[in-house]
């Protein structure tokens, strides 16, 4: 079953840039998915219209059965709380802890304390915070940052994990750790759809690559296909 | 429960960012302060005054003095045409017999006494009169010329110029304040919708994050309502001991009214409640219309 459906999508911004041309693509549940191209080929375009940043200008975006398109702007929450988002740059507050940082993201929903507690221990333990809990983001790496930034993205138990060029500000050594940790949440049966530049991770990870060129897909290579 | 868990988080951040920015929110709340107390002393004036009109106007009369050789006859002829005036209802009208009058102003004096106490009737100087008590007060010039225009009806009198007078002067002041009011009003309300302003700004990234995890748009909005709410309430909190201690220190010093016993001064009690309550509700509309028009303008979820 399709767990994400995007039929003839086209997005052109206000600005007259058409950024997507009457896309088709399929995500099946559990899938690991690598969006690659130029820059400026669409691939960010491409998933913010997953979790409705965008809106679609023409064609059909179905996650997890919801129209995209057609939510209400008031009701886009419900969408959000199925899809967790994870960007280059980290995202965190800076005036709360990896702990409170990953926590927020409970608070907003109304969750009572200690099942905000036991779910935030669960992912910081996840994704190796665990002993880095008090730490304030200044306190972190570039890679511990954004471990605490998956963790605040899958506390809620989405059953989508979006990934913006995770590791773009990472070295060689550290990406691979985010990788291993995207893996192991992978294995725990959430979909990864992951936008990246860097050619040697993809090569490594032996996962379905769409490959975009001007907002088409060009290419795209089953599980190991991509050498 | 859960609903009740989010409020009380949105309450916590209003008030930390309410101290977080706190010489802007002081700048806020002054001037909520300056504009309530303004209010104060408009809703306190104003109630005075329309409660010292009331008093006023009951006990304004029309006297109308009959003609000296007047008959019984054309008494109550005189007395028939004034009831059947519009303004005036039947009881309210009285009949005062110059004998009265002289034993009056005998008992009073003993220069009138020597005086008066040799004229019969015929001979006394003195006029029968009517004492009328009009309904509207405001018609009462119309009604006094009517009442003069009766035949056997001689002068009219009644406190001319002096109550319209007052009453006008109040009136121009009360509508002073209100002008003055409305304009700190606005000014108030711009100044909250520019601190909410800038605690949405330097909450851009939370508000991002928020978003994106998915809390609702009220949600996110709801703080920032309440921070607005806050400063409102803040700032009610001077002009409220001002009117709760302030006007019934006055009221002492006065001793219940002003400059002559014939301006009584409203109770304190319960009226500085009242007031104290209304003050409060409008530092908190005030507060939540600027928050509102900050959240809609610069918050664009
Ligand atoms: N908000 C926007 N308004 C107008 N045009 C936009 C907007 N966002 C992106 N674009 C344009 O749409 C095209 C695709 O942009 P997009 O960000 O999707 O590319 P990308 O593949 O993510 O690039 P990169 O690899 O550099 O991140 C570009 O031409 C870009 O200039
Ligand atoms: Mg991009």
């Amino acid at each position: 079953m399709d767990l994400i459906r995007i039929r003839d999508v086209r997005k052109t911004y206000k600005t007259g840039t058409t950024a997507i041309y009457d896309l088709d693509l399929n995500i099946k549940k559990g899938e690991f998915v690598f969006i690659i191209g130029s820059t400026g080929c669409g691939k960010s375009t491409l998933i913010k219209m997953l979790y409705r940043e965008e809106k679609p200008s023409s064609g059909k975006i179905l996650v997890g059965g919801l129209d995209v398109g057609k939510i209400k702007n008031r009701k886009v929450y419900k969408l959000r709380r199925k899809i967790g988002v994870v960007f280059q740059n980290y995202q965190l507050l800076p005036n709360e802890t990896a702990y409170e940082n990953v926590a927020f993201a409970l608070e907003v929903l109304g969750l009572p304390k200690d099942e905000i507690h036991a779910k935030v221990m669960k992912v910081l333990d996840l994704v190796g915070l665990k002993n880095k809990a008090k730490q304030y983001p200044r306190h972190l790496s570039g890679g511990e940052q954004q471990r605490v930034a998956i963790a605040r993205a899958i506390v809620n138990g989405p059953k989508i994990l979006i990934c913006d060029e995770p590791t773009g500000n990472l070295d060689p050594k550290t990406s691979m750790e985010i990788m291993e940790v995207l893996e192991a949440i992978n294995e725990l049966g959430t979909t990864i759809i992951m936008v990246t530049h860097d050619i040697s991770i993809v090569k490594k990870m032996k996962k379905r690559v769409v490959l975009l060129d001007s907002g088409r897909v060009v290419r795209d290579y089953k599980e190991g296909e991509y050498k | 429960m859960k609903a009740f868990r989010i409020l009380g988080r949105n309450i916590r951040d209003s008030f930390k960012s309410v101290f977080r920015n706190f010489s802007l929110s002081l700048a806020s709340i002054s001037c909520i302060t300056i504009t309530l107390i303004v209010v104060a002393v408009a809703i306190i004036l104003s109630i005075n005054v329309t409660n010292f009109t009331k008093i006023v106007e009951k006990d304004v009369t029309i006297v109308a003095f009959l003609d000296v050789d007047i008959t019984e006859e054309e008494k109550e002829d005189v007395y028939d045409q004034i009831i059947a005036l519009d303004n005036i209802e039947m009881n309210n009208v009285e009949f005062i017999d110059k004998m009265e009058i002289s034993k009056d102003m005998m008992a009073s004096s003993d220069v009138f006494d020597s005086i008066m106490g040799e004229w019969t009737r015929e001979e006394s100087p003195i006029q029968d009169t009517y004492q009328i008590k009009v309904t509207d007060i405001n018609l009462i010039n119309k009604t006094a010329e009517e009442i003069k225009d009766i035949e056997n009806v001689d002068v009219v009198k009644y406190g001319e110029g002096m109550v319209d007078q007052l009453v006008s002067v109040f009136d121009v002041i009360r509508k002073g304040t209100y002008i003055v009011v409305i304009a700190l009003i606005l000014v108030t309300a711009f100044l909250i919708a520019n601190t909410i302003k800038i605690t949405i700004m330097s909450r851009k990234r939370e508000i991002e994050i928020m978003r994106l995890v998915g809390a609702s748009n009220i949600n996110i909005k709801i703080p920032f309502i309440f921070e607005g709410l806050i400063l409102g309430m803040l700032g009610a909190v001077i002009p409220i001991v001002i009117t709760l201690y302030g006007y019934t220190a006055l009221y002492d010093h006065f001793g219940g009214q002003l400059f002559t016993n014939f301006i009584q001064l409203v109770k304190p009690t319960p009226f500085i409640y009242y007031t104290s309550l209304a003050l409060l509700l409008i530092g908190m509309i005030v507060g939540m219309i600027g928050s509102s028009r900050a959240v809609k303008k610069y918050l664009k979820i």
